[in-house]
């Protein structure tokens, strides 16, 4: 076991993959001398060479586009879109041709490609460097989804999606990647997306939730265990495909569910979750179904104050758990 | 390759589990999810699939030993790749809840760990978030000194719950609102929720409530409270060194066993059960229970039963009788001996003339000589002469018991639990009571099957004949 935070795993899962397999090359913006901006491929220059860690120009379609064609032509490219808030440019490619290639072709041709992508917010980026982006791209059938928030997690999952053979949005939360820590066992390891994974046993009331707010809810839950409240926390851990298995096995033995996250509050996973749970744990449900997420506003706001009462917390989970159990 | 197999955390509290039975044997080649061995924890008793697939090599614990989760319980050789040594895995989860095929991964991957009991990772508030750092050599971090001031900010701005003060809501039907969940529990257990308190919202009943309700029911009969508190011994700690120890004999469980024995060896002993419809008994104590307790006695539903069964032993006097090597002792008065619970263990004081007495005489008589058994303060005279024993084991749970004979009386009758059941009644209409099972067990030596069941038959009816209108005098 070693101690590694968030962004080491992400560099550690890298790093082993391209040792493992010479087809995975980093294609991004920084990635190579600079070794990113968030320094996950740091000293890869050096080991790897500058023709499996490009530099690209700063142009998102292009970063996007040569990743499709070449994980056609059986390349496995990891693309790193240096925030999410840039992602846009990527869409006509990922969502437009990525995600439609194996069906398109009766399998014929698969996009063994994953995109990369710091996201969310509580880091002061304002409205360009703190959006989270995963309601868009989890609708999208033909891709999958994956944000978690633990090294373990991270690690684990990031190697499991290079070695997936269709297209992966994996979102990692940049507030994490250095104020979270944690076991990684030192052995290869992959972990099946595709999982939820229960955080913390609890039986009065379930959490669901992914990305930041996860530690969050942790401390919400810990702070109510003192009360002798014990609830549980599930990470979906992948939005797309979702664990519906969890989440309803969590809510048909506590009765009660808030759904948390960052994104906006409107039409994103946590709708879909609650959707889940109203059709299929209906008769286990003790209390509406209550949402803590960020609100519907155009982007994360800068000013300090604002950033504040946009961002869920501990405290404002905290108070959504006294409500949903005093129902 | 050899690999140590770990008993998995299954999380809730538990922190050991017994190996109830090993599902493969030692060179048995096992696939992965094959079931590996049934364990058996204070919770639930479950079947560990094989982690792996592989060959089973040895097994490292034993059929009844006790296994800490986390230990080493068999060695596998294991096939293919190295699994990561963290070989925890999940417990299985119900049938309906199994977990779909994870997305194809071209590598053997571990499951992930079974909800950790100790966090494997900690988030620290405290580190300085990375911000977006600008791009291009050199590109240096933003100050991000306002940090704090954000989060004070988000501390200061969590909006506390709303005060509630509207009525609570109301169903159509007209009775109170119930959430489908507990509209499904109260149809399940035959719940009467205009009986029930609600602590939710606006007076809400929720399912911990009818939870709650069910627990005392099991406890103490029908929607009573505490009916006959029980003392328990402390649990003794046991010393995992030592392989047993003996506990110090006392006169009384010496006594006990002496006695228990006895009848054991001696007595022919036969059993019999009838079931009584409670309706009346509940009515009449429900109208009376004020009145027993301002009279300083217990208002249980014991004096009633007591009532019953010391006038049924009048009319059947077989029943109230002893065995000697002369024959049958027929005894004249009835002593009815009331088995009580105490921390030192079973004893049965005795109320004397039981017969002639009203049931308010009979309530003060039980609670005196149960409140001196619970402290210990009986008299030589308070456990003398019993001619026959009543045990109410309902006050423990049980639905039906199979009680030894206080020797050398002629029988023993346990009142169970009352529960609400469905029964067939007049027109063939189903209808909720609450249903209670007395069971006797009586020497065949001096009575019949026959007479016992007119014994008991006895009893029911006096019981069913109960109403709020019985008069405690």
């Amino acid at each position: 076991m070693s101690t590694l935070t968030v962004i080491e795993a992400v560099r550690e899962a890298m790093a082993e993959e391209m040792r493992r397999d010479e087809r995975v090359f980093i294609f991004g913006e920084d990635v190579g001398r600079r070794g990113g901006v968030f320094l996950a491929s740091k000293g890869f220059i050096d080991e790897f060479g500058p023709a499996r860690v490009m530099d690209t120009p700063l142009a998102e379609a292009c970063i996007a586009g040569v990743a499709v064609g070449a994980a056609m032509a059986g390349m496995r490219p990891i693309a790193e879109v240096q925030f999410a808030d840039f992602v846009w440019p990527i869409v006509n490619q990922i969502i437009g041709e990525a995600a439609r290639a194996r069906y398109g072709t009766k399998s014929k041709v698969s996009v063994p490609l994953v995109v990369r992508s710091p996201y969310g917010g509580q880091v002061r980026g304002g409205l360009f460097h703190s959006q989270s982006v995963e309601a868009y791209f989890a609708h999208t059938p033909g891709l999958k989804v994956v944000a978690p928030v633990t090294p373990y997690d991270v690690k684990g999952l990031l190697k499991a999606a290079i070695r997936d053979e269709d297209p992966v949005v994996f979102l990692e939360h940049k507030r994490t990647y250095r104020s979270v820590r944690g076991e990684v066992p030192d052995e290869d390891y992959v972990l099946p997306i595709g999982l939820a994974d229960v955080k913390r046993p609890g039986t009065h009331a379930s959490i669901i939730t992914y990305g930041l707010t996860l530690h969050y809810a942790l401390q919400a839950a810990d702070k109510l265990a003192g009360e002798g409240v014990e609830v549980e926390v599930v990470d979906l851990r992948t939005l797309k495909p979702l664990d519906a298995q969890t989440v309803l096995a969590s809510v048909r033995k506590t009765s009660r569910a808030l759904v948390v996250h960052e994104d906006n509050i409107s039409l994103g996973v946590g709708a879909e979750v609650a959707a889940l749970i109203a059709e299929h744990a209906f008769e286990a449900l003790d209390a509406p179904v209550m949402r803590v997420a960020g609100p519907d506003i155009p982007a994360m706001p800068f000013a300090p104050t604002l950033e504040a009462a946009f961002m869920p917390t501990a405290e404002k989970i905290e108070a959504a758990l006294r409500r949903l159990l005093a129902y | 390759m050899q690999t140590i197999i770990n008993l998995p955390h299954v999380g809730e509290s538990v922190t050991e589990g017994v190996i109830g039975k090993w599902l493969a044997a030692p060179g048995q080649r096992l696939r992965r999810y094959d079931p590996l061995v049934e364990v058996v924890t204070d919770k639930v008793s479950m079947e560990v699939p094989s982690p792996f697939t592989g060959v089973l090599t040895s097994l490292l614990v034993q059929e009844g030993d006790t296994v800490p989760m986390g230990q080493p319980i068999c060695e596998m050789d294991v096939e293919g790749g190295a699994p990561a040594d963290t070989a925890a895995l999940r417990p299985p989860s119900p049938p309906a809840e199994a977990p779909a095929a994870p997305a194809a991964a071209p590598a053997p991957a571990p499951l992930p760990p079974a909800a950790p009991v100790a966090r494997t990772f900690e988030f620290l508030d405290s580190v300085r978030a990375v911000g977006p750092t600008g791009s291009g050599e050199g590109g240096q971090g933003r100050p991000d000194a306002l940090q704090d001031a954000a989060r004070a900010a988000s501390a200061s701005q969590t909006p506390s719950p709303a005060p509630v003060s509207a009525p609570a809501p109301v169903s159509a039907a007209g009775g109170p609102w119930l959430s489908p969940l507990v509209r499904n529990l109260v149809r399940l257990h035959g719940v009467d929720v205009n009986g029930l308190s609600g602590t939710g919202l606006r007076g809400r009943i929720t399912k911990a409530d009818v939870e709650r309700y069910l627990e005392q029911v099991r406890r103490h009969g029908v929607g009573g409270g505490p009916a006959q508190p029980i003392a328990r011994a402390p649990k003794p700690a046991l010393d995992p060194a030592v392989e047993s120890s003996r506990m110090q004999m006392t006169p009384l469980r010496r006594t006990i066993a002496e006695h228990m024995a006895r009848a054991s060896r001696e007595i022919p002993a036969a059993w019999t059960l009838v079931e009584v419809d409670c309706s009346g008994l509940v009515a009449a104590r429900a109208a009376h229970r004020q009145a027993l307790e301002s009279n300083g006695g217990t208002g249980t539903y014991l004096p009633f039963t007591a009532w019953c069964v010391a006038g049924a032993l009048r009319a059947h006097p077989r029943l109230n009788a002893r065995w000697e090597d002369e024959g049958t002792t027929l005894m004249h008065r009835v002593h009815l001996g009331i088995a009580a619970s105490t921390e030192a263990g079973l004893i049965v004081p005795v109320v004397h003339d039981a017969d002639r007495l009203g049931i308010l005489d009979l309530a003060r008589a039980i609670r005196t000589v149960t409140d001196a058994a619970r402290v210990g303060k009986l008299t030589l005279e308070q456990v003398r002469g019993g001619t026959f024993t009543l045990n109410n084991t309902g006050a423990l749970g049980s639905v039906a018991s199979v009680p030894i004979i206080n020797h050398p009386q002629a029988a023993i009758l346990a009142t169970e639990a009352m529960l609400k059941r469905p029964v067939v009644v007049a027109g063939d209409a189903i209808a909720v009571r609450p249903m209670m099972n007395l069971c006797l067990t009586f020497d065949h030596r001096i009575c019949d099957g026959a007479e016992a069941a007119a014994f008991l038959q006895d009893v029911r009816q006096r019981i069913q004949g109960l109403s709020a209108e019985t008069r405690l005098g």
